[in-house]
């Protein structure tokens, strides 16, 4: 049982990440999510040093807040600061990270709950420890799932909501701008969605390996289509194969689980990077010419 | 204080190593890291540094210890293969840059994080400082690690000087150096061996996810103080050495915190001053720029209204009328208040004089308002002459540029048109 809620969990995270992730690639942004993934941490130090709970939506909300300080401060330092774009996000997630260090080493030092590991890798066989039981003894599920089904469900809405604002946002900005669209505000809504991503798989898989799957399945479906909703669902399913996959190669090989599920996304990466290299020799270029719609 | 003294006198033989690997790691970073960034190639470095966890964990593993030089090999090669996948993946496919360095951090990364988990439920013994790469600790800086420091600091220092012009041409512009027969192929592998080599050295005091600070920071601080590569370099080594000490410094004080974040943090504090108060590109510099410009633009259109005034009375030669604030007004739209304070500076700088709100040009104010007019009406009547513009729009044209013709100009339009003194308003 114990199983089949980390593959569950993780295919959740798998699927949120995914999907968001999509649309960072399209916006070449990706390491702007690598950046907030970094620097949530500090606001998880400060919200878990206030509230001195785990689980608590103070944390939830400091850490997505520093999230999406994150991007503004990356969208400062290259606008008003004029440091070009790439050294802003290194600058920016280097400086917030060293915070967050400096925070766990001295507030929260021999704390059990949150260390440096599990702050880099997770650990989402851990999952289970924290289970939600009712009616005394009925059994529902760990509440990771529960926080990353709402999370899910939150992105699901948001995405069907504002499907055309975030499709317009990804492939023209400019345009969009013309049309009156207030693209600042479609920026930031992402960004809010992609820090809350990040802060609840915080606890499952870690802050840097939330990265992988931000990133590794989203460029996989770009490679294999051409389509929007097609990408996101592909980048769904890569997802969650790396996640099933990962699982079993963690118990075989007995190493991290999240780990081991990157690993294995970044091996579909690869074959996917094979596949389509393989078709272009044979001369079918057409589908790689055009950009996604 | 009296810590201070302690720290600087070196008691305590660690502390030396500490300040000294901290010298060698930040200046052979900052020294790499400003070609990386000018190749805008700054988070390739972070890719590297996350590249290089599987490289020691294999190189653990082949030794079955934590021999410095086997980790140090694994993490070379791994990192350079990161660095190489990166460009193999923008190159071959539609997969941008940022998201190519994605892919290659994260999953590197989690690889030398299955690796590791490996090693340490796998039964090998004296695997306990492994995991120390993935934050770091300067405090285990030894003996033997200063030596590889050191060398490896000479070596980027030497090959730097030697091959200078290479570097500097490839960083700045690829094609023209190709284009003018460099070997651009082995000096961009020699750039990136470089790179690892530099980063794989501070990877064990600062961890895979601070040492891209080292690369990039340093060189994006240096830049708001230069525009010149030599000076740029020394800059951002002197910067990141610094903080390397103070942060070195700061850790040893506050016993139990690390030394790699608080050298970010100063690190940081320093681009931010550097960001707010340098003279050349600084936020402050350029808003008290775009500040002055803004009151000599306001001034300067004071004073020709005003010269417009004298000129619709037909007094313009001798300039002496005394007019009110309505009167300017009457001949230009200027906010009051603005108006009003652009008043008040003109007399603080003796170009009117006040007498019962009644304005006069003094006369050095007169010889600048005329100034004024003849620069707007010179450019106009060369737009007019020596241009198709329509006669409609040669006044906004004028009206922007009155405010930064130089004097040189100035005589070259008045030989061009022949013109001497005021011209006329001929539209």
């Amino acid at each position: 049982m114990n199983e089949f809620w980390i593959i569950l969990t993780a295919s959740i995270v798998a699927i949120n990440a995914a999907l968001l992730g999509c649309f960072l690639l399209l916006r070449k942004m990706s390491m702007v999510g690598d950046a907030i993934s970094h620097a949530v941490l500090p606001g998880i130090v400060v919200a878990y040093y206030l509230s001195g709970d785990k689980t608590s939506i103070l944390l939830l909300i400091g850490a997505t807040l520093t999230g999406v300080l994150t991007s503004y401060l990356i969208t400062f330092l290259s606008k008003k600061a004029r440091i070009q774009g790439d050294a802003s996000i290194g600058i920016t997630y280097t400086l917030l990270f060293a915070v967050g260090m400096i925070m766990i080493s001295t507030w929260l030092k021999g704390n059990v709950d949150i260390d440096m590991e599990c702050v880099l890798y997770g650990d989402v066989a851990l999952i289970n420890l924290d289970k939600i039981i009712i009616d005394g003894n009925l059994y529902i599920g760990p509440r990771a799932f529960y926080v990353e089904i709402i999370a899910f469900a939150i992105i699901i809405v948001s995405l069907l909501w504002g499907y055309k604002g975030f499709k317009i946002l990804s492939f023209n900005e400019d345009y969009a701008q013309s049309l009156g669209i207030r693209t600042g505000r479609w920026h930031y809504f992402l960004m809010t969605l992609v820090s809350l991503t990040t802060v609840v798989a915080f606890e499952v898989v870690g802050a840097i390996l939330v990265v992988g799957f931000l990133i590794v399945p989203p460029a996989t479906a770009q490679l294999l289509t051409n389509r929007l909703p097609f990408m996101l669902i592909v980048a769904a399913l890569v997802g969650i194969v790396s996640a099933i996959g990962g699982y079993y190669l963690a118990v075989w090989l007995n190493v991290s689980i999240t780990a081991a599920m990157i690993v294995v996304s970044g091996l579909i990466f690869s074959l996917a990077f094979i596949y389509v290299r393989f078709r272009e020799r044979l001369g079918n270029k057409s589908v790689t010419e055009h950009l996604p719609i | 204080m009296q810590t201070f003294i302690d720290f600087i006198s070196f008691k305590d033989p660690n502390v030396l190593y500490v300040v000294l690997g901290m010298f060698f790691i930040n200046g052979s970073s900052a020294m790499i890291g400003t070609f990386a960034f000018l190749r805008k190639r700054a988070l390739i470095g972070d890719a590297i540094a996350h590249a290089l966890l599987p490289g020691i964990c294999l190189g653990f593993m082949f030794s079955g210890d934590k021999n410095i030089l086997y980790l140090f090999l694994g993490a070379f090669a791994t990192g350079w293969i990161s660095t190489y996948l990166v460009d193999y993946i923008v190159n071959q496919s539609k997969i941008k840059q940022d998201a190519a360095i994605g892919i290659v951090l994260s999953v590197f990364f989690a690889l030398g994080i299955v690796l590791l988990t490996y090693i340490q439920n796998a039964g090998y013994s004296n695997h306990g400082g492994l995991n120390l790469f993935l934050f770091g600790q300067a405090a285990a800086i030894g003996k033997s690690e200063l030596w590889i420091f050191a060398v490896i600091f000479i070596t980027i220092l030497l090959l730097i000087i030697l091959f200078y012009k290479g570097f500097t041409t490839v960083a700045f512009n690829a094609d023209f150096a190709k284009a003018i027969g460099l070997p651009v192929k082995t000096i961009e592998f020699l750039l990136t061996s470089l790179t690892v080599l530099s980063i794989a050295s501070g990877i064990q005091a600062l961890g895979v996810v601070l040492m891209s600070a080292l690369i990039v920071t340093p060189a994006a601080a240096a830049r708001f103080w230069t525009n010149k590569l030599p000076k740029m370099l020394g800059i951002a080594v002197l910067f990141s050495v610094f903080s390397g000490f103070i942060g070195a410094f700061v850790s040893y004080s506050e016993s139990g915190t690390p030394t790699g974040p608080w050298v970010v943090m100063i690190l940081s504090l320093i681009t931010l001053l550097s960001f707010i108060f340098s003279t050349k590109r600084g936020i402050l510099a350029r808003y008290l720029q775009a500040r002055n410009n803004k009151l000599k633009i306001r001034h300067e259109n004071i004073l020709k209204a005003i010269y417009q005034y004298h000129e619709r009375i037909g007094r313009q030669v001798r300039l002496d009328q005394k007019l009110s604030a309505t009167d300017i007004l009457g001949i230009r739209i200027f906010d009051t208040s603005e108006l009003q304070k652009g008043l008040r500076r003109l007399i603080r700088n003796d170009y009117i004089r006040k007498t019962e709100d009644r304005y006069q040009l003094t006369e050095i104010g007169a010889k600048e308002s005329k100034r004024i007019v003849r620069l707007h009406r010179l450019w106009e009547q060369y737009l007019l002459k020596r241009t198709t513009i329509d006669t409609y729009h040669v006044h906004s044209g004028a009206e922007a540029i009155e405010h930064i013709l130089s004097p040189e100009i100035e005589a070259e339009l008045k030989r061009e048109l022949g013109i001497e003194g005021i011209p006329e308003e001929d539209f």
